[in-house]
């Protein structure tokens, strides 16, 4: 499975397109993460636990984006964006969009 | 009374600790993006045939946070208005250091450029309080490696 954020896949033709795929989670902060972070808020610097959650919810959203995309026929996702939303204090979604197409 | 100390204790702490930890992820930047200066990024979404190759998502991403003197310092700036320089830097580390991320796999791939950079930023530590506190960043663009 090819992924890219851009319109096309170089060096390949798209020969038919298969429409939109999406994946989505939803994260939240949990409590011994949120008692470092209490933490970091006194001192500055870089939030680990926070850095981890934000790159394995991301991973999920194009896994889940790529199941769909599989499940379709597609061999490779163009066009990818990521858009992120808060849902509630403390929680936020991480969506992942693109389009599954055949390329050869 | 107790308050008080409590409070200048915080703020001390924040501006040591914070002034150091800013100062030395800035060198680790500096040291870094140097060493990843051959590898180009581009915000345009078509490849040119020259730079044709496989073609891969890559992602960094970052959660940073602001320190207690610099949130306070931030606080009084909004009763004057003007620039906030304390979140600048805040931002300037969090896209920077996000750009490196991504740049790191891209390198961990072999590849030679990354194209349609994009940086999207969200926030899931922001209180009730509405303060902002951190920042998140993604990075995320098309890498391409040569054949």
């Amino acid at each position: 499975m090819i992924v890219t954020n851009i319109e096309t896949v170089p060096g390949k033709t798209i020969v038919k397109h298969l429409g939109l795929v999406n994946g989505n989670t939803v994260r939240s902060k949990h409590a011994g993460r949120d008692l470092m972070a209490g933490l970091k808020n006194i001192f500055g610097g870089e939030l680990k636990g926070y850095t981890e959650l934000l790159t394995e919810s991301r991973e999920e959203a194009v896994q889940r984006m790529l199941a769909q995309a599989e499940a379709i026929g597609a061999n490779a996702v163009v066009n990818v964006r990521f858009s992120t939303s808060s849902v509630a204090a403390g929680a936020a979604e991480l969506f992942a969009y693109g389009t599954a197409v055949v390329v050869e | 009374m107790y308050d008080l100390i409590f409070f200048l204790v915080l703020l001390g702490c924040g501006y040591v600790f914070g002034q150091l930890a800013e100062k030395r992820h800035f060198r680790s930047i500096i040291a870094r993006e140097a060493e990843l200066q051959d590898l180009l990024c581009f915000s345009e979404r078509t490849v040119p045939a020259a730079y044709s190759g496989d073609a891969a998502l890559v992602c960094g991403s970052v959660v940073i946070s602001i320190d207690y003197f610099k949130r306070f310092v931030a606080g009084l700036r909004n009763f004057i208005g003007g620039r906030v320089s304390s979140y600048e830097s805040l931002l300037e580390r969090a896209r920077r250091e996000a750009m490196l991320r991504m740049k790191e796999e891209a390198r961990a791939r072999g590849a030679s450029s990354v194209w349609n950079v994009r940086l999207e930023t969200a926030s899931i530590s922001k209180d009730n309080d509405q303060t902002i506190g951190a920042v998140e960043v993604v990075a995320y663009g098309t890498a391409v490696t040569p054949r």
